[in-house]
Formats: structure tokens, C-alpha cells, sequence
């Protein structure tokens, strides 16, 4: 087990390399960092000083990979290549373009992040699995048709349509809860969560019931139902007992993928209801183009979805004792 | 042995209708106006060449052919095509662009084109597209959504809501409108039949001269056979389309049906010029990363070693970079790299398109590890089949193998997950332009529209229209998308068709 990890962990590594020079190349190679300052500065400021004091305020002043300038080991280590993107490997991500440290930021707007991410993963699960469960019981039936039919009509809602018909419907006409922001103290903080969790439910439903409900379908085709039927247990407990149970596994390593990413919070989410979490720090940070804290955070998540696959393989054996990692 | 042999009675008639398009085309090159290409119709008219050799090849594979017959005798796909087969028709036609000639620039023989690109689709929609209104008014208004200042015939300032310049302009009283809609809608409705009536006779003819039976023998069959189940869910679906089009036209003829914009554009005209946008990227994307999905997902699979261990190296890095930031990186460099060489655009359609097709790449480029995944699985298994062992015992070429054995093998996942990519594709165009890395703000796009929506649904008084426009014309599309693909899947699932 332990040397498998340990495996899994060393295989992560080129992977890494890999985003790393992707995002390398992307934003130095493609685009010299002379165009970024350009088009930072705006089509009035631009001098050939004005874009030199930019470059060197930020450390875009050095050479891409090879310094011969200077001496020893600097000409490895100072470089752009070593300084902006050799050392997202030990998490020092250094500085934003508006001169903040983007470590600090993420410590400090994870937590909002995950104070909607994770409720509303947990009560997600819970309404589809609920509402799969039941289409599943009355399977090949009207209710079931139509309930698959509802599913696919809210499936073909964009998100979009979810947060902003919810934040004017019960913010706004109902003014049941504030439309957007955020509080960090206590139960206080319950009233601004409520809308974003609510709606990134509702948002998941159509997919997720979906998704559950085939899963369900799929186990209850195996043997082991019709033998569990055959020594004459109900439906009900053949659902709840047996199908559940075994669907479980894939429903389980399913979510487990993404507990990692759950740091790097909602995007839209995040955005509309103006909760300070990652999710709406990178799109600020797409949108001013804060080209830093893009790269930061285009790493962080590859890191948090290589975890996350290593955490799914290491659930497979604890959930399904058949299954040895080798 | 010739990959496509079939002389089917439709080959004549599609030939015929084929080179009519490319006659009327040619044409219309030569009238005067300037033809663009942009980059994005060229690949439309790539995919659509694809397409008709797709449906020619699919006909000759019986284990290909008999899922769509499957599709085809259900009702909800039928359906679901027919208004698919709409929206691909307006963004067809919406993708024939050109620049009219400017008409006393001339200085000595040399003509001048207008900077602006149009579509034929804009020709259609003429009226629609030039009659702007100053900013904000609802559907079917004939005021302004906003009060000021009007001078009266009798020189008084008095602070009122305006006439609109185009909506409702012919009538004398608001009084009238009610009883004016009513009247347009009939006219519509009743053009909406007779010309869904001049499709229906067509149908008809056809199918008496193909059947060789009587007129009356035919009509029967098509209401009561169960063979003409397709065709006849076509045609009901056809006459809603048909009714919902022209009343739709009818009436926006003279009112705005979906209000207008803040500058005062008609929102009816933006959500039907979004079609194109939409499409495209729902299309287009499938399109540029079919040929490495497949040809890296078997080659994966059949070669193993090397070759596998690094295109799954590829695609698992490339997978592990979340999606929405990837695409905002590639978009963000292309964003500086446009900024920074403004000189090589002719027009600025030229630029919006160039970004619509980055954004197409680099979606390509997201989406195509799951389907490399899935083949690389298949060609694993199929690798082993005898067929193939008996192909290698015979030294036939690696790449003819994989061509010849896996790839025709291969193919009903690859359009499976065409299928099912597709609604998705055109639900992230709408996410990826509300973050800033979608399409340009000057391309006509729902999510342009959403994005705007969003301030003016916190703005006191509300306006709704863009929201319900971008809404309805999205989700028919996505939803009809969904339905097909649900059909498509199960038909070519066979583990799903018993349930």
C-alpha cells in the first residue's frame, strides 16, 4: 500500500512538470513578458521605461531560461523559468502582478470557498441519491419517465439561468435572503451561504440524479439482486440493503475525485454572490489579468486533481475489499 | 474496394440540390458584393463535407446504420432533429458572409468594400437588424423603457415616456396593439400553414412516385402507417417550427418581439445571430480534436509500450489542468497577442473570428481526453480479436490495420460522444464568455447576452427580455441536443436498450 503511494506520488511529478511548462510556455513563450506589460499599461503609458520598470518590479526583467550573465548556479536560478515557475513546486507562489502574495490570498480564501463547496457536495449527494433511489423503485414506470424527463429538462438549464433566476426570485422579490456577500462570523455567515449552497444543489440535480440513477439501474441487472429477490426480501430492502450498498462504490470513488478541487471553490458561484473565496479570486484574477495568480492557481489545481486521483484509487481498496493495489 | 459505393434514390436529388447551392453561390459571388471566408465558415463547410461523406459511409455499414434506423422510429429523436436540423440551417445561413460595395467611394475604378462583414442571414433579417431604437424597450412595446424629454406639437417640454422610432410605429393609439398582435399572429400563423402545406405536397409527390401508389394510398400511409412514423413526426414538428417562425417574423416586422437592448439593438435579432455563435462551438470543437482524439486514443491502444506510456502521459497532464483555467490561459495569450497586432485584420469580424476559432482549439484541446481515454480502452481490447492477429499474421502495415480494422470498429463511440458533447459545449460557451475568456465581446453570443443580463437584473426598474431571450433559444437548443443524444446512446448502448 505504502509503496504503491509513494509510487503514485513519484508518477505525479512529470505530470506536474508537464502543467508547468504548458503554463510556461503559454505565458512567456507565446507572449514575450515586453507584450503583457504592453497591454498592462495601456496603449497611452507605453515607453520603452515605463514597460522596462513594470518588467523589473515584477522580475520579468530576466532572461526565460538560461542567464549567462551570472555566475555558478545563478544561471540556472535566475531566470524566469526558475523564479516564476520552478518554485510553484514547493507551494512559494510567489507574488501577484499587483504586487500581493498570492500564498497568503489562497490560505485566506480557501475557507469561504469550502464553506459553500462542501455543504453543498454533502446535501448534493443527498438529494440525488434520494431522488435516484426513488426513480430507481418505480423504474420502468410514468413516474419514472417523466422524473427522467424533468431531469433532462433541468439538465439543459445552464447554470447561469440557476443563479440568476434564484438570486432575484428569493433575493430579490422574496428578499428572503441577502442577494450576495459574505460574513465571517458565526450564524450571521448562515444566511449569506444559504442562496449560493441552495442553488448549486438545485444547479447539480438534473446531472447528478442521472448519473446516480444509472448506476443504480446498472447493479440492479446483476445476480446477486434476483437471488436477494429470490429468497423473497422486499424491493425496499433489496434497494436499500443490497443495490445501495454495492452502487456505493462507484457513487464513492466518483466523489472522492473531487474533494481536492472542492479548495478551488465555485467560479460562477463565487463570483455572483461576491463571496471571497478561490473561485472568485481567479476569475478577478482572469479578468484584470493577473497573469501570476493564473499561473498560481493553474498548478494548485493540478496538484489538488492528481491528489484527488490518487485519494479515488486509495478509497477503491478500503470500499471494495476485491480490490488490491498492486 | 471503394469506400463509398451507393447510388441510393436520394444520391440524384442531393447531387441536384448540391451543386444548385454551389450554382446559387457562385452567383452570388459574382454580384458584386465581396465574399468573406472566414476561418469558422471554412470549417463549417469542412464539417458539413464530412458530414454528407459520414452519411454515405454509415449507410453501407449495417452495424452503423441500423442504431440511427432504431433513432429514427422514435418519436422524442425524430423531433429533437427536426429542430436541430432548424438551428443548423439558420447558423448555415448565417455563415455565408460578405462585404457589400460602398457606393460613391469610388476614386477611378478601384471598388471600396464596407468595413462591416455581413451575413445572408442579416440580409434576411434586414429589417430587424437597421431598425434600432435609442436603448431599452419591452417586448412588444411602442414606448421607450425609460422617460425624456419630448417636445409636443405645441412647443411644451413635457417629461414622458417616447414613441419608439420602429415598434408599433403604425399605430395611431396603444389602445390598437392588443387587437394588431392578434391580427399578426393570424396572418402569421396562416402563412406558417400554407407554406408548411407547399412541404407537405412535396412529401407527397415524392412519395407517390417512389411508392408508385395512388395520391390517397399515400396521404393514408403517412397518417396511419407505422412505417411512416419518422416522416410523419417530422412534419408535425416541421408545421410547429414553421408556425412559431413565421409568426415570430411577422410580427417582428413591426414590433420588437423581444424588446431591445441598452443601445437599442432588436434582442430578437441578437438571440438568432447567437445561433451561429453557439453552434460553432458546439460543432466546430467536436471537429478539430476528432483527429488526434482518434488517432491517438487506437494508436494508444494498439501499439502499447512507448507510444502508449506517452500519449497517456499527454492527455493525463492535460486532463489534470482544470478546464476553465486552461482555456482562460490560451485565451488570455491570445487576448495579448491580438492587442499587441492589430494591423493584420482587415475587419473586425476578421478578429472576433480568429478568437471564436482560438477558443474552438483550445476546447478542442480540453475535450479530447475523454474520448482518447475510451478508444485507448476499446483498441486495447480489440487488439487481441482474431482478425487482427490474422491481419498481422498476413504482414499487413500497422497503419492499415488501424485503419482498415480498428478505426471502422472504433467509430460508434466516437459518434456517441460527439453527440453527447455537444450540449455541453454549447452550455460552457455561455459560462466561458461570463468569465471573460468566451468569445469576443463584439460576437453576437448567449453568453454575451447573459452577461449583460446580469446588471440588468439588478437594475431598478428591471429588464428581463435579454435573459428570456438568450434563455428560450438556448435551452430549445440544448434540450432537443440532450434528447438526441439520449436516443443516440441507448440505440448504440446495447446494454442500455434492454432497460
Amino acid at each position: 500500500m505504502i509503496a504503491y503511494i509513494i509510487r503514485r506520488t513519484l508518477y505525479a511529478i512529470p505530470i506536474l512538470i508537464g502543467v508547468n511548462l504548458i503554463t510556461f510556455t503559454l505565458f512567456f513563450v507565446v507572449n514575450s513578458p515586453d507584450d503583457m506589460a504592453r497591454l498592462h499599461l495601456g496603449v497611452k503609458r507605453v515607453t520603452p521605461e515605463a514597460i522596462d520598470k513594470w518588467k523589473q518590479e515584477r522580475g520579468y526583467d530576466k532572461p526565460l531560461l538560461y542567464n549567462e550573465g551570472a555566475a555558478g548556479a545563478g544561471r540556472i536560478t535566475d531566470t524566469i523559468f526558475y523564479e516564476k515557475s520552478a518554485r510553484l513546486f514547493v507551494l512559494d507562489f510567489g507574488q501577484s502582478d499587483e504586487g500581493r502574495a498570492i500564498g497568503e490570498d489562497i490560505r485566506e480564501r480557501m475557507w469561504p470557498s469550502l464553506a459553500i463547496a462542501i455543504p453543498a457536495l454533502l446535501i448534493g449527494l443527498l438529494v440525488n441519491i434520494t431522488f435516484a433511489l426513488l426513480l430507481a423503485f418505480f423504474r420502468a414506470t410514468y413516474i419514472d419517465l417523466w422524473g427522467v424527463v424533468a431531469l433532462v429538462i433541468m439538465m439543459s438549464v445552464s447554470t447561469l439561468f440557476y443563479i440568476i433566476g434564484g438570486q432575484y426570485l428569493i433575493g430579490k422579490l422574496m428578499s428572503l435572503v441577502p442577494i450576495s456577500g459574505y460574513d465571517d462570523g458565526g450564524l450571521n455567515a448562515i444566511r449569506f451561504l444559504i442562496l449560493p449552497v441552495l442553488i448549486g444543489v438545485i444547479g447539480g440535480v438534473g446531472s447528478g440524479t442521472r448519473w446516480y440513477r444509472t448506476i443504480f439501474l446498472e447493479e440492479m441487472g446483476k445476480d446477486y439482486v434476483r437471488t436477494a429477490r429470490a429468497k423473497g426480501l422486499s424491493e425496499l430492502k433489496v434497494l436499500f440493503r443490497h443495490v445501495l450498498k454495492n452502487a456505493m462504490i462507484p457513487i464513492l470513488t466518483g466523489v472522492v475525485v473531487v474533494i481536492p478541487t472542492l479548495f478551488m471553490g465555485s467560479l460562477l458561484l463565487e463570483s455572483f454572490f461576491g463571496v471571497p473565496g478561490l473561485g472568485s479570486y481567479t476569475i478577478d484574477a482572469i479578468r484584470n489579468q493577473d497573469f501570476a495568480v493564473v499561473r498560481a492557481m493553474v498548478f494548485l489545481g493540478s496538484l489538488l486533481y492528481i491528489l484527488g486521483l490518487l485519494l479515488t484509487d486509495i478509497s477503491y481498496t478500503l470500499v471494495d475489499p476485491r480490490i488490491r493495489l498492486s | 474496394m471503394p469506400l463509398i459505393r451507393t447510388q441510393a434514390w436520394w444520391f440524384r436529388p442531393a447531387l441536384i440540390i448540391f451543386i444548385t447551392l454551389l450554382l446559387l453561390w457562385i452567383g452570388f459571388a459574382n454580384s458584386g458584393v465581396k465574399v468573406v471566408i472566414l476561418a469558422t465558415d471554412a470549417l463549417l463547410g469542412l464539417l458539413l463535407a464530412g458530414l454528407l461523406f459520414l452519411v454515405a459511409y454509415i449507410r453501407q455499414r449495417p452495424d452503423l446504420l441500423d442504431p440511427w434506423q432504431q433513432v429514427s422510429k422514435r418519436r422524442i429523436p425524430v423531433a429533437a432533429g427536426v429542430i436541430l436540423l432548424t438551428y443548423a440551417v439558420i447558423a448555415l445561413i448565417d455563415s455565408v458572409h460578405f462585404r457589400v460595395p460602398l457606393e460613391n467611394a469610388g476614386h477611378g475604378d478601384k471598388v471600396h468594400y464596407s468595413v462591416e462583414v455581413s451575413s445572408l442571414l442579416d440580409k434576411v433579417l434586414q429589417q430587424l437588424r437597421t431598425q434600432e431604437e435609442s436603448t431599452y424597450s419591452a417586448p412588444f412595446a411602442i414606448q421607450l423603457y425609460s422617460k425624456e424629454m419630448i417636445e409636443q406639437a405645441d412647443g411644451q417640454m413635457v417629461r414622458d415616456y417616447p414613441r419608439l422610432k420602429y415598434g408599433g410605429a403604425h399605430l395611431q393609439h396603444a389602445d390598437e396593439r392588443t387587437a394588431d398582435i392578434i391580427r399578426l399572429t393570424l396572418v402569421g400563423s396562416i402563412k406558417g400553414v400554407l407554406l408548411w402545406s407547399g412541404l407537405l405536397i412535396i412529401v407527397l409527390v415524392v412519395r407517390r412516385r417512389t411508392t408508385g401508389t395512388t395520391t390517397k394510398q399515400v396521404w393514408q400511409a403517412l397518417w396511419h402507417d407505422p412505417s411512416t412514423r419518422m416522416l410523419r413526426t417530422a412534419l408535425v414538428t416541421f408545421l410547429v417550427v414553421l408556425l412559431l417562425a413565421s409568426v415570430a417574423m411577422q410580427l417582428a416586422d413591426v414590433y420588437h418581439i423581444f424588446g431591445t437592448s441598452k443601445v437599442g439593438q432588436d434582442v430578437f435579432y441578437q438571440a438568432v445571430k447567437s445561433i451561429r455563435t453557439g453552434l460553432i462551438i458546439g460543432t466546430l470543437t467536436t471537429l478539430v480534436m476528432l483527429p488526434f482524439a482518434i488517432l491517438m486514443g487506437i494508436a494508444a491502444g494498439y501499439f502499447r509500450g512507448w507510444i502508449d506510456d506517452v500519449i497517456q502521459y499527454i492527455y493525463t497532464t492535460l486532463n489534470s489542468i482544470p478546464g476553465v483555467l486552461l482555456i482562460a490561459a490560451a485565451i488570455l495569450s491570445i487576448q495579448v497577442y491580438i492587442s499587441n497586432n492589430p494591423d493584420i485584420f482587415e475587419t473586425a469580424a476578421d478578429r472576433a473570428d480568429l478568437r471564436l476559432l482560438a477558443l474552438v482549439l483550445i476546447l478542442g484541446v480540453t475535450s479530447w481526453t475523454g474520448l482518447c481515454r475510451l478508444l485507448r480502452g476499446e483498441a486495447l481490447k480489440i487488439r487481441e480479436m482474431e482478425y487482427i492477429q490474422a491481419a498481422k499474421a498476413f504482414g499487413v502495415s500497422p497503419f492499415k490495420v488501424l485503419g482498415r480494422h480498428i478505426l471502422p470498429n472504433v467509430l460508434h463511440i466516437v459518434l456517441i460522444i460527439v453527440v453527447l458533447d455537444f450540449s455541453g459545449l454549447v452550455l460552457a460557451e455561455a459560462v466561458l464568455s461570463y468569465v471573460g475568456v468566451g468569445v469576443d465581446p463584439s460576437t453576437i453570443s448567449w453568453g454575451n447576452m447573459i452577461n449583460s443580463a446580469r446588471l440588468e437584473m439588478a437594475r431598478e426598474p428591471l429588464v428581463w427580455w435579454s435573459l428570456l431571450a438568450a434563455f428560450c433559444f438556448m435551452f430549445a437548443l440544448v434540450l432537443a441536443a440532450n434528447l438526441f443524444a439520449d436516443a443516440v446512446r441507448d440505440a448504440f448502448d446495447p446494454r442500455m436498450r434492454v432497460s
